[in-house]
């Protein structure tokens, strides 16, 4: 069989039974949170969207909802990133290579990237939105020529939490992207932009119609950040954005997900602001 | 045959046949309510009854279920049931049976639900419809429900003297067949069944103030009203209402470790949106914050989001959330509340 039609197959068939899989790298990256690598039983690739998410399992300590990182092209692997800030991710961070959890998925809908094709992309990250966003940029690193002009703003509390230092390098040598950090609080030995992400849109040069405005952070920072897009005229159905929510199942059952009559794990967690205006005040993320 | 008629004389025989055809669940009294239980002495079996404390859900979509069972050292999953038994539900109220039919579409909606789907092939249901109002906590009328509307395999309806019994299935047939106090229903009985039907009418009346189209609109305009600070004011979120719903699914999942902490067992268990927590994330953020907003969800999880899914009201009307709430918080002065607010009187 496939790879697709196998999990497709458990998905119909098991759908709340995880897969084997084991970590086969697992380093912390910052003083909070834990880089994985994954790998699935017998090496079948996950398949994935970037943007995509998966249910991990930690038996005896349950289950929750992971944003892949890696990209698609990056084959017989996957990767997490991790924050530890509750009993279930202070588990997976005692977790080390060669051990063994349990995965469902893929689950959701990710970034269009079909529709993406051609178009300029500007992406916006604040905080750990970097980490589901480092699959698109994967993505479009290994698939340079079906993008147009790509540039990356990131936005952090400190220097000392910017995740992916290393391949941020890479990312800014690359003279085809554009990259472009700040930090809210600087650090002695910080040269770059100091303030909020917002305050680096007005400067960046675009062509509006010509542009996916793709953006994944906190809640409170995405509402500012999609005004300052509308206000650069990107059109709301090339306004990206990914959700996070509390989830259970990924399988549109649980309820825990839900915005309105919306589940986010089937839905979402990726949707166009053109869908989110359409929420009448349960979305936190529509832009005041 | 198409309608069957028993005698209540017979009734216990009968009890007694489906007893020994597969496990027979009824309601039964319990203090001054009355529960779904497994019948073990037929006698026990109560038919003039108002809706359960718990309604069947409980059998096809249990409090707790096993999902898998696992072992951590080394990764091990297998199957938690090997085998779902054969079932019947007795004596279930029309609107119960809708409430079962609202299950079948969410868990039928792709990704099935296999846990479900598998209890559900298992299932008979008998039902019995009502000739009067339970009390008058029931909106029955206006959600449709007081008359049977098809999703049973038998239906019993109670003409005094004896029932009349509406064959609906081949699985439901095959209950009546065979039996030599079941006999095939008269023309007279028939008609005992129309006259029935037609004082029904006198008796049941729309409890809204407004057509269910209406309601629905309603609900469309009014997100913002004040009916759900008032109803927010008032719950205490204790989360009765919706772990008495029929058609409430919201679910968590619990691993439950044996002593070794090495192997155990996956469930999920019944969770409910009025809890505080219920969408709250491990950063903190809570993305439903206050009584009011989860109320309103869960009115809009009856009223509004399951017509825009499944085109279908996902509130049966058996009254069970009035009843049960401690805070005396009424779903139809509730709706009436938000339809007056629309200028209907």
């Amino acid at each position: 069989m496939l790879e697709r039609e196998i999990l497709l197959e458990k998905m119909r068939t098991t759908p709340y039974l995880p897969m084997k899989a084991r970590i086969v790298e697992a380093q912390m990256v910052t003083d909070k949170e834990k880089f994985f690598r994954i790998q699935l039983e017998n090496k079948i690739n996950l398949g994935h969207i970037p943007g995509q998410f998966v249910m991990v399992s930690i038996f005896g300590f349950g289950e929750a909802p992971i944003s892949v990182c890696s990209s698609p092209s990056d084959k017989g692997y996957f990767e997490l990133t991790v924050r530890s800030t509750g009993v279930f991710t202070d588990r997976l961070h005692k977790m080390a290579k060669g051990d063994e959890l349990g995965i469902r998925g893929p689950f959701g809908k990710g970034f269009p990237i079909d529709n993406m094709f051609g178009y300029d992309v500007m992406i916006v990250a604040g905080g750990l939105g970097i980490v589901p966003l480092r699959s698109l940029i994967r993505y479009i690193m290994h698939n340079r020529n079906d993008f147009g002009n790509v540039q990356i703003l990131l936005g952090c509390r400190s220097p000392r939490e910017l995740l992916f230092e290393e391949e941020t390098k890479e990312w800014m040598k690359r003279s085809e992207i554009k990259f472009n950090c700040t930090v809210d609080r600087a650090d002695p030995d910080w040269k770059g932009n100091v303030g909020l992400i917002t305050t680096l849109i007005p400067g960046v040069d675009i062509n509006p119609t010509r542009t996916y405005g793709v953006v994944v952070g906190p809640p409170i920072m995405y509402k500012f950040v999609i005004v300052k897009l509308l206000e650069k005229k990107i059109p709301d159905h090339q306004i990206v954005v990914s959700l996070e929510r509390r989830m259970r199942c990924g399988l549109g059952k649980c309820g825990h997900c839900q915005i309105e009559g919306v589940y986010v794990c089937q839905s979402g967690p990726v949707f166009t602001y053109n869908d989110l205006k359409k929420f009448k005040g349960e979305c936190h993320e529509k832009a005041v | 045959m198409k309608y069957a008629s028993l005698k209540k004389a017979n009734l216990n025989d009968w009890l007694g046949h489906l007893k020994k055809k597969a496990k027979l669940y009824a309601p039964r009294k319990k203090e001054n309510l009355f529960i779904f239980r497994q019948v073990k002495e037929v006698e026990d079996v109560c038919l003039e009854y108002i809706p359960t404390i718990l309604p069947p859900k409980k059998y096809y979509f249990p409090q707790k279920e096993k999902l898998f069972k696992f072992s951590s050292q080394p990764f091990k999953t297998a199957k938690a049931i090997d085998k779902f038994e054969e079932f019947i539900l007795f004596g279930v109220h029309t609107c119960d049976i809708a409430g079962i039919q609202c299950l079948d579409v969410v868990f039928r909606d792709a990704p099935e639900d296999p846990n479900y789907l598998n209890r559900k092939d298992k299932m008979t249901i008998i039902g019995i419809e009502c000739l009067k109002y339970c009390d008058k906590y029931a909106n029955c009328t206006s959600m449709g429900n007081h008359i049977p509307r098809g999703g049973y395999d038998l239906m019993m309806v109670d003409l005094g003297e004896k029932f009349i019994i509406h064959i609906n299935s081949e699985k439901g047939e095959k209950l009546v067949t065979g039996l030599d106090y079941i006999k095939e229903a008269t023309e007279a009985e028939m008609s005992l069944l129309e006259r029935a039907r037609e004082a029904k009418k006198k008796i049941f009346k729309e409890e809204f103030i407004g057509p269910l189209p209406k309601v629905y609109d309603t609900f469309d305009k009014s997100f913002a009203s004040a009916v759900w600070k008032d109803v927010g004011r008032r719950c205490v979120a204790c989360g009765n209402c919706t772990a008495v719903c029929p058609t409430c699914y919201c679910f968590d999942t619990q691993d439950d470790l044996e002593l070794s902490l090495d192997k155990g067992v996956r469930y999920r268990i019944w969770n409910s949106c009025q809890m505080d927590d219920f969408a709250k994330v491990a950063g903190g953020e809570d993305f439903r914050k206050g009584r009011d907003n989860r109320q309103k969800h869960r009115y809009y999880r009856k009223f509004k989001y399951p017509v825009d899914k499944f085109n279908r009201y996902f509130c049966t009307g058996c009254g069970r959330c009035t009843r049960t709430c401690m805070a005396d918080i009424s779903l139809i002065e509730t709706v009436n509340s938000l339809l007056s607010e629309e200028g209907l009187q």
